[in-house]
């Protein structure tokens, strides 16, 4: 019985895939792949944008999809350590890359304890929406997959630069952008939005939840609007993965808008790469600018 | 503009003047002649001028922009060297955690549970390594339980590993879990009768996952308690939807656990979620079947109806013997949990109410959960 099962299960084997096999822990780095790889990488996304990277379960399709991998390329800063390490000990061994390893991290805590919420001891792990960051991890993983790959290494290197291009002509057209929108004052549902403020320089006047992870309760919300009400924030800004509630209680008793942005690829139907994520973000935010 | 000014000005000038010689004209238009051309070579002069300049000024902005750029590539770099971390005696200490939980009954009062304690990490770059000992009291007395001290092999190819040590065998889909992340206070009844509990074993297990786009997993245990086979298989219906079917076949020495020595399990797991996002809300249900000499089974659901919030019910059977469980949790965090039971006990001849309160707290490092 147990060899019958074997034999089905060799035969059922993809022949002699060449592609090298990648495991993208988040939509934003699979994107990223995609652009430094294109042909010779399959992508497997483990999220969508409408689920919590922090809450995802070891469910036995990501199991089977790590067993395929070579390589994974996750976030890291503890955003997957409710899952990622699980997967990991179940049988596939794929090299392992961090985007969040190349970048400088804000939010690193002082102090280490749960008393705080649910803190990252190496800093927030939400990186990807500083576009000054992507393109920092985009050469790093142009290393490791050239390294992994060595004879399309002239390929990863080209797309690299064709995409390094690309994203610094964006990038001058965001700044450019950015600059209006400076200044910018939003209240946010968690901590997921620091380094697109950071880089916009919007100034984040209140995050619902006050300690990470952690729901607000009825008297933190209450002196949350009470202390809004003074100076109401133009705009409560959340991801599509967070709940809606407490942002559409804020705009119902402030008035101010309470919107969704895309965070991630396929947010909204409007995102389907890395560069219209950033358009996007910034097309929204310029709606609602007074 | 100051040309223009003086031009307008001269022919107006000239259009006042009524009686005009011929040769006085010709020098006008001469004059005139020679002030435009001197404006169109000043414009000319200007615009090269000002292309120039912007020229310049598009090459600063680039530049600036460039260097901009470096300057926060080498800040980001030096900020990343920085907190490069400071080497102590303990940075290689393994990942500690504790488990501290408690519960009142009506019946029997106040019990406090075992502490469990638990350490685990990478031994090196072949093996990782897993204790957890309880510390209880039987009888007045101080014990320490020994749960699990394994060892598994991370870099084996083809999707194999291999686990030794003394771990909690594969059959059953509860029997891998901690007692603490149990959906109920107690384990369901084919667990206590077949299992007592939990079924622990001294032994070796190998595992191997296929290479197809759904689980496929099959392994086998030998230990000192007996021999394990193994069949797991899951995937996703769609977003939303995971789910886990597992067949297990124990045989065991017919004084150790279990009726006569030989058991087959049949357990599925069903968990469901908007989208997949279940920290808001998700639904579990589960079932297992024990067959043996004797047959029991249970089957549960729990419902995350709030972020925080979590109901349950479960029903479980041996034989004759049966209850049902209906239980409310409040989890503050990830790491708190305090739970409140009903359950209509009818295992023995008069039918008996029970209600519980647990309490459930971890503290340190706390791993990831399997599905």
């Amino acid at each position: 019985m147990k060899s019958l099962l074997l034999l089905i299960t060799i035969l059922l084997l993809p022949a002699g895939a060449s592609a090298l096999e990648v495991f993208a822990c988040e939509p934003e780095w699979a994107s990223l792949v995609s652009e430094l790889a294109g042909e010779d990488a399959d992508v497997t996304i483990a999220t969508t944008a409408f689920q919590d990277p922090h809450r995802l379960q070891a469910k036995p399709s990501l199991i089977a999809a790590i067993r395929k991998a070579d390589l994974v390329v996750c976030t890291g800063a503890d955003l997957e350590i409710g899952w990622l390490p699980l997967l990991l000990r179940r049988g596939g061994n794929p090299e392992i890359f961090m985007a969040s390893d190349f970048v400088r991290k804000l939010e690193v805590p002082q102090v280490i304890s749960r008393s705080q919420g649910d803190i990252h001891p190496q800093g927030n792990p939400h990186v990807h929406l500083d576009p000054r960051n992507i393109r920092r991890v985009a050469v790093a993983l142009t290393e490791q997959l050239a390294a992994m790959d060595t004879k399309n290494a002239v390929d990863y290197n080209a797309r690299l630069a064709d995409f390094q291009e690309r994203w610094s002509d964006a990038l001058a057209s965001w700044d450019q952008r950015v600059m209006s929108l400076a200044g910018l004052e939003v209240a946010t549902h968690h901590r997921s939005f620091s380094y697109l403020a950071n880089w916009i320089g919007l100034d984040i006047v209140a995050t619902i939840e006050s300690k990470p992870g952690i729901p607000p309760s009825g008297a933190q919300l209450a002196s949350l609007l009470e202390r809004l009400s003074v100076n109401p924030p133009v705009v409560v800004i959340r991801t599509p993965y967070e709940n809606e509630k407490p942002s559409l209680w804020l705009n119902k008793r402030l008035s101010v808008p309470a919107i969704q942005l895309p965070y991630t690829i396929s947010g909204n139907a409007a995102v389907t790469d890395l560069f219209t994520l950033f358009d996007e973000t910034l097309r929204i935010l310029e709606e609602h600018q007074t | 503009m100051r040309t223009i000014s003086v031009v307008v000005a001269l022919l107006l000038l000239g259009t006042h003047m009524p009686v005009v010689h011929a040769q006085d004209l010709e020098d006008e238009v001469a004059e005139l002649r020679a002030l435009l051309t001197e404006v169109q070579q000043n414009y000319e002069a200007r615009i090269s001028d000002l292309e120039i300049r912007l020229a310049k000024a598009e090459q600063l902005a680039s530049g600036a922009r460039r260097e901009a750029t470096e300057a926060f590539d080498i800040a980001e770099q030096t900020a990343i060297d920085q907190s490069a971390g400071t080497s102590a005696a303990n940075t290689f200490n393994p990942a500690l955690g504790a488990v501290l939980s408690g519960v009142y009954s009506d019946n029997d009062g106040f019990e406090l549970g075992e502490a469990e304690v638990n350490l685990k990490a990478d031994v090196d770059d072949k093996f990782f390594g897993n204790l957890t000992f309880a510390v209880g009291e039987e009888g007045g007395e101080g014990e320490i339980e020994l749960e699990e001290a394994w060892l598994q092999t991370t870099s084996l190819p083809g999707g194999a590993t291999l686990r030794g040590g003394r771990f909690f065998s594969g059959a059953g889909y509860l029997n891998e879990f901690h007692r603490h992340v149990d959906d109920f206070v107690d384990r369901p009844l084919p667990y206590q009768a077949f299992y007592d509990g939990q079924y622990k074993v001294d032994g070796l297990q190998a595992r191997w996952v296929a290479k197809t786009s759904m689980l496929f997993e099959l392994g086998a245990e030998a230990s000192t308690s007996g021999e394990t086979l193994l069949a797991n298989f899951g995937g996703d219906i769609g977003a939303s939807n995971s789910w886990q079917v597992g067949l297990s076949w124990v045989k065991t020495d017919p004084d150790a656990l279990i009726g006569d020595g030989e058991l087959a399990l049949v357990d599925f797991v069903w968990k469901w979620a908007p989208n997949g996002n279940s920290g808001l809300r998700n639904f579990k249900l589960q079932g297992e079947y024990f067959s043996s000499e004797e047959s029991g089974w249970y089957l549960q659901g729990v419902w995350q109806f709030l972020p925080q919030w979590r109901a349950g019910l479960r029903h479980d059977t041996v034989e004759d013997a049966d209850r049902d469980s209906l239980m409310l949790d409040w989890s503050p965090s990830e790491y708190s949990r305090l739970r409140l039971q009903y359950t209509n006990d009818r295992v023995f001849a008069e039918t008996d109410d029970q209600w519980f309160l647990q309490y459930i707290m971890s503290l340190g490092a706390h791993g990831a959960h399997q599905f």
